[in-house]
Parts: C-alpha cells; sequence; structure tokens
C-alpha cells in the first residue's frame, strides 16, 4: 500500500453550514486496496466529510485531489461517473423489486430486435447471479425482490452494484450501524473482497470493533477535527475508543464510572 | 472477526418457499382468479341467456375494451407512484373539443382529432409537472383538474350551442382518414364469410338484412389489445419499464441511481390522457355525438380495475395483464348481470365488494414480498 499513488487526497477540507463548523480542516488520502476507516462520534462530521467527496457538499475551503487531479465534483453523478460510488444505510435498494432489476437499475443492459430496444433480461439475470455468488450471496433465483433479504444482504447488493459498475473508490457510511452481528460480519467480509480487488474503501462506522476488524488505516474525527491517522498495528481498540470520546471525558468519564468503559 | 465468517453458505432469511407460495407471489393472481370465477359463475347461471352468443360476445368484450383502454393507462401511471382522478373528465372533455373542432369549427375530421390529443398529452404533462414540482400528492392536484376539465366541458358547449350534447359527428367523419382508425371494423370481410356459411346469424329482415349480425371486430377492441401488449412489453421488457418500477418503488432510491424519475412521472400523466383520449375518440365516433357528462366515474373504475389486478395503491408493483383481466371481470359482470336480468345497481354492491377483497389480497402479497412491511 506504501508504494502506490493515492487516489483521493483530501487536504484541511472545511464546510461551515452558517455558523456552524462542520468540519475545521481535515485531511486523509485514500490509496487503491486498502480501507480507510472513518471513525468518530455521532454529530463528529463523519458524514459531512465524506458528502464533500461524494459531490453532495462543496467544501468551504480545502482542496480534493482525485487520480492526482485537483476536483471538484458538482453533484454526485459527477463522482459516480468518475467512479466513487456512496452506499448509503437507507435509500440503496428498491424493496418490492427483484434483485436483477435492482442491481441494474439506472444502468439497465438493452438488447436489440429491428428497430426496438429491450431490456436484456438474460445478461442481467446471468451478471447478478455471478457477483453475487463472488459475494457469497446465493439467491434462490435472480427475480428474488430485494424485500426478501437482510439488511445485511442488501448492503453486500448495493456494494456489489457500485463495484461492478466501476466504482474505484468506494464510500459506506455507516454500513453496519443497524445490522446484527450475523450480517455485520457478511458487510465486513464484503468489504474485504472488494478491498482485495482493488478498490478503495472508505468505511466510515463508529463501532471500532467493525473498524478493526477490516481496516487498514484508521482516522478519527472528532467535533469536526482529526488528530491524524494511524495504520493498522499501530494503534489499540482502546486508543481509538479514547480518541473518539475526545481523551480527557472519556478518562474523567471512567473516573466517576471506576473504570468500566 | 469478519475474515473467518463462512459466506456462501447464505443468509438465514432464504427459507425454501413452497411452491405455491412462490405462484401466489405474482401480481395477477387475483386477476387470474377473478376472471375463471366469474366466466364459470356466468357459464353456469346464464349460459341460455344469449351472453354467449356472437352478439353477446361483441356486447361485453366492447364494455371490457373500454375499461381496459383507460386500466391500461392508470396502471401504468399507478405503477410509477402516482394517480389521475381526471381521467373521466379527460373522456368528456376530449369528446367534446372533438366535436367543437370538427362539427361547430367545421375542421377536418383528422385536424380535429390531432389537436385534441395534442391538447390532452399538454393537459397530461400540466399535471405531471405540477405533481413532481410541487411534491404535492397527484390525488389532489389531478382532483383540481377533475373539475376544471368537467367545468369546460360543460360551460364550451352552452356557450357555444347552448346545448351539452353536440351531434352530427358521424356525418362529419365521413370520408375522413384518420376517423375509421378509432370508429371503423375489421375483419368485416371474414365476418360476412362466417355469416354466409351459417355460422354466425345474419339479419332477416330491414335494410341489414342478409349481413351477419355481429360484422366486424371494432376498432375499440383493437385498441385496448393493442395498448395492453404495449403497456406490457414497455413495463416488463425495457429499461423504461424497470424505471416505472423504480419511480414507484422508491423515488429517492431511484434518483440516487439516476432513474430520471421527474420524466418517468410526467411521460405516465402524459400517457394516461392520451388513453382517455383514445376511449373519447373511439366514443364519439360509435354515438356520433359529444355530450359534457361522458366518462362519469371512469377513473374510478379504472383505478378499480387496475387493483383488482394486483397493482399497489402506493405504487412500485403491478402487472398490465392483470389490469386488462380487472378490466376484463368488469366488462363481464357488468353486462352478465344484464344479461341475467339482475337489477343493474347490484353492479356497483359487486364492485365494491370486489374491491375490498382485491385491496386485502393484495396487502398480504406485498408483506409475503418484502417479508414485513
Ligand atoms: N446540512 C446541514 N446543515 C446544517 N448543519 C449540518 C448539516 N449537515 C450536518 N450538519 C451538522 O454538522 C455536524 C456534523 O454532522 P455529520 O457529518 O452528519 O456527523 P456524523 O456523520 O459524524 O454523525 C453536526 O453538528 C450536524 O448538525
Ligand atoms: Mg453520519
Amino acid at each position: 500500500m506504501a508504494d502506490t499513488k493515492p487516489i483521493v487526497e483530501m487536504k484541511n477540507i472545511e464546510k461551515h453550514f452558517g455558523s456552524v463548523i462542520a468540519l475545521a480542516g481535515v485531511s486523509l488520502d485514500i490509496h487503491p486496496g486498502e480501507c480507510h476507516c472513518l471513525l468518530g462520534d455521532n454529530g463528529a462530521g463523519k458524514s459531512t466529510f465524506i458528502k464533500a467527496l461524494s459531490g453532495v457538499h462543496a467544501p468551504t475551503a480545502g482542496e480534493i485531489f482525485y487520480e492526482g487531479r485537483p476536483m471538484r465534483f458538482a453533484n454526485p453523478r459527477d463522482a459516480i461517473d468518475a467512479g466513487i460510488a456512496t452506499v448509503y444505510q437507507d435509500l440503496a435498494m428498491i424493496p418490492l423489486m427483484s434483485v436483477a432489476r435492482n442491481f441494474f437499475m439506472g444502468n439497465e443492459p438493452t438488447r436489440k430486435v429491428g428497430p426496438f430496444r429491450f431490456f436484456d433480461h438474460e445478461h442481467a439475470n446471468r451478471v447478478t447471479m455471478e457477483e453475487m455468488a463472488k459475494m457469497g450471496i446465493s439467491l434462490r433465483s435472480p427475480d428474488q425482490a430485494v424485500g426478501t433479504l437482510s439488511g445485511g444482504e442488501r448492503q453486500t447488493v448495493a456494494i456489489a452494484r457500485a463495484v461492478y459498475f466501476g466504482a474505484k473508490v468506494l464510500i459506506l457510511d455507516e454500513p453496519t450501524s443497524a445490522l446484527g452481528v450475523r450480517q455485520t460480519s457478511n458487510v465486513l467480509a464484503t468489504i474485504d473482497k472488494v478491498r482485495k480487488q482493488g478498490v478503495a474503501v472508505v468505511f466510515i462506522t463508529h463501532n471500532v470493533r467493525h473498524a478493526l476488524a477490516v481496516g487498514d488505516r484508521f482516522t478519527v474525527l472528532n467535533r469536526g477535527k482529526t488528530l491524524g491517522t494511524a495504520r493498522r498495528g499501530e494503534i489499540t481498540s482502546e486508543e481509538l475508543q479514547d480518541m473518539m470520546a475526545g481523551g480527557q471525558e472519556l478518562a474523567e468519564l471512567e473516573g466517576s464510572l471506576g473504570g468500566t468503559v | 472477526m469478519s475474515d473467518a465468517t463462512p459466506l456462501g453458505a447464505g443468509d438465514e432469511r432464504i427459507k425454501q418457499r413452497s411452491r405455491l407460495r412462490e405462484a401466489l407471489i405474482r401480481p395477477e393472481l387475483g386477476g387470474i382468479v377473478g376472471t375463471i370465477l366469474v366466466f364459470s359463475l356466468f357459464l353456469v347461471f346464464a349460459h341460455d341467456s344469449g351472453m354467449f352468443s356472437p352478439q353477446g360476445v361483441m356486447n361485453w368484450s366492447q364494455v371490457s375494451a373500454q375499461f381496459m383502454i383507460i386500466a391500461v393507462g392508470a396502471c401504468l401511471l399507478m405503477i410509477a407512484g402516482e394517480f389521475d382522478l381526471s381521467v373521466g373528465s379527460m373522456i368528456g372533455f376530449a369528446g367534446m373539443m372533438i366535436a367543437i373542432f370538427s362539427v361547430t369549427l367545421g375542421w377536418p375530421m383528422w385536424l380535429a382529432i390531432v389537436v385534441t390529443f395534442a391538447l390532452a398529452l399538454g393537459i397530461g404533462a400540466l399535471n405531471g409537472f405540477i405533481v413532481v414540482r410541487t411534491g404535492l400528492p397527484s390525488f389532489i392536484v389531478t382532483l383540481a383538474a377533475l373539475f376544471i376539465l368537467r367545468g369546460f366541458t360543460i360551460f364550451l358547449p352552452q356557450t357555444i350551442e347552448r346545448k351539452t350534447i353536440i351531434g352530427g359527428l358521424r356525418e362529419a367523419a365521413e370520408g375522413d382518414w384518420l376517423a375509421p382508425l378509432f370508429g371503423g371494423k375489421i375483419f368485416a370481410g371474414f365476418f360476412q364469410w362466417l355469416g354466409d356459411i351459417g355460422l354466425i346469424e345474419t339479419f332477416s329482415r330491414g335494410n341489414r338484412a342478409g349481413q351477419p349480425v355481429v360484422d366486424g371486430i371494432p376498432m375499440l377492441i383493437v385498441w385496448a389489445l393493442a395498448l395492453v401488449v404495449f403497456g406490457h412489453v414497455v413495463l416488463t421488457k425495457t429499461r423504461f419499464g424497470n424505471w416505472i418500477f423504480a419511480s414507484g418503488g422508491d423515488a429517492q432510491a431511484a434518483r440516487y441511481t439516476g432513474v430520471p424519475v421527474n420524466r418517468v412521472k410526467i411521460l405516465m400523466f402524459m400517457f394516461t390522457a392520451f388513453v382517455a383520449t383514445v376511449f373519447a375518440t373511439c366514443q364519439v365516433m360509435e354515438f356520433g355525438s359529444a355530450g359534457a357528462d361522458r366518462g362519469l366515474l371512469k377513473e374510478f373504475e379504472a383505478i378499480i380495475a387496475v387493483v383488482i389486478g394486483g397493482a399497489l395503491l402506493t405504487g412500485g408493483y403491478g402487472s398490465v395483464i392483470g389490469a386488462a383481466l380487472g378490466a376484463l371481470i368488469f366488462g363481464v359482470v357488468q353486462q352478465g348481470l344484464f344479461f341475467a336480468g339482475v337489477e343493474s345497481s347490484l353492479f356497483r354492491v359487486f364492485l365494491g365488494v370486489i374491491l375490498l377483497f382485491a385491496v386485502v389480497l393484495n396487502t398480504y402479497v406485498r408483506r409475503m414480498i418484502t417479508g414485513e412491511r
């Protein structure tokens, strides 16, 4: 990883919402094939930070370099077209539609018959089954409605979809926060597979254990600021937890609770 | 912790389901069961009423075809997540505009028809535009259109002609090249031959003596079948069809993946207006007149047919074939009760009851698809 060039470099990103300073100069770089975990408590500014990358918010100040060139995305579509895909917690899948229809939503393959273009269901079904099998999910059939999948499987479909359509950077905003243990481990395994394919993954979580399970590097945000980035093995779970809570506060809390946190 | 987790074994949620349940989870189920039930009932209780004679079949086929034409539009729109309550008013309005253009203003019939279609598509687009721009429920926006269009449909002929029915359309359509596309019949020669060889009855007296009692397939039925095939193919076999499902299933998720949700919805409002105008044109050609009260309550009948056909009122799920079967059930029951000599007001009772059944069944199907919701 050290010998690759970063695919994304974000330097001193600031974002103000009126008088609220959501981000006060955060820097981060992401390499292909690594899983970069962005940790932080609720309201720390994690979502705001990645929205600057995914084209949702224009940063108030700071620079973004994508594949070495300065970049500014006007909207999410621009970012997606450039290869930066975001999988959000909730708005990824349509439960009433089949997995294959969801997988190809907005990117439907077509087949020409005479002057007409038809949805190539055969191709869509085959690719969906293949891609899901790669991620370790065996579907009953590609016609299966997404509503019958568990939350973890839905996340996996969304991730597989983003990667299949050429995502070079995959942003996952708290993909595990609403999931049970078993489903969480499925999603973590998916992240691991995607990373091994050379995709740069930004994994947002406030769960240190989830981060340590798959992360290569860890950046902790606290109230719109970062204390820097640590490599896997350089930092312990307790230290990460400490940084998330903002050091002193946790120490104080620990005192009053008698060291049970 | 994660790397060691065996995947591939599938998730606990993927249960084996029985084949029966599997077969149940299709939107057309209600329509198929209902069609079989209705035909069985009438075959048993009304087989000698003339309902299944050539004339009888033509009678309920035509009524069903009328329902089908508007049901296809309502179906695609409902799957895209919207309603159009102005369908009935649009039928009255479009018919009246054709009459005013051709009879009152004396335009050639084809021009009257073309301009009316353009006008209707414009109104459909406006409905859709207001809905996607304001984010208001289409229920309210098209309720407004229901009153506005109906108001004009009464006001215009009263102001211009001092009456609410304009006749003389058949004469105005004489020799026109476009009018037969809506008012004509096909396979006339074939039916004459059937009459000649005695397979269907012929008139024995009057000025139509020797002609078969059924002298061709009305264009109304051709339109209905063509629209059903078109709607079904677009919905299930094209990229645009996927966008229709997606727009109604979850507009936000669809937008996020790049589906042009607003465009899809506006186009579906235009399509609904289009089928209403097809209905109206066929009707004025058949009757030879346009009336200010035409199309009353048609929007609800279309919606009921669509719901019987398995579509969810909340959008994102449904079938054009189902809606067509819903329309067929409608036509057969309405005319069947007439043939069987049952008081016609009971048809409304039947409608209400079957609507309730369909909605409950659909809710159940939806739960099976989405697990819990
Ligand atoms: N669109 C917005 N307008 C105003 N304030 C916002 C907006 N988005 C986020 N914020 C504020 O920015 C801060 C960081 O939020 P967020 O990035 O969502 O945190 P996280 O994802 O780490 O939980 C919060 O104080 C939040 O209230
Ligand atoms: Mg967040």
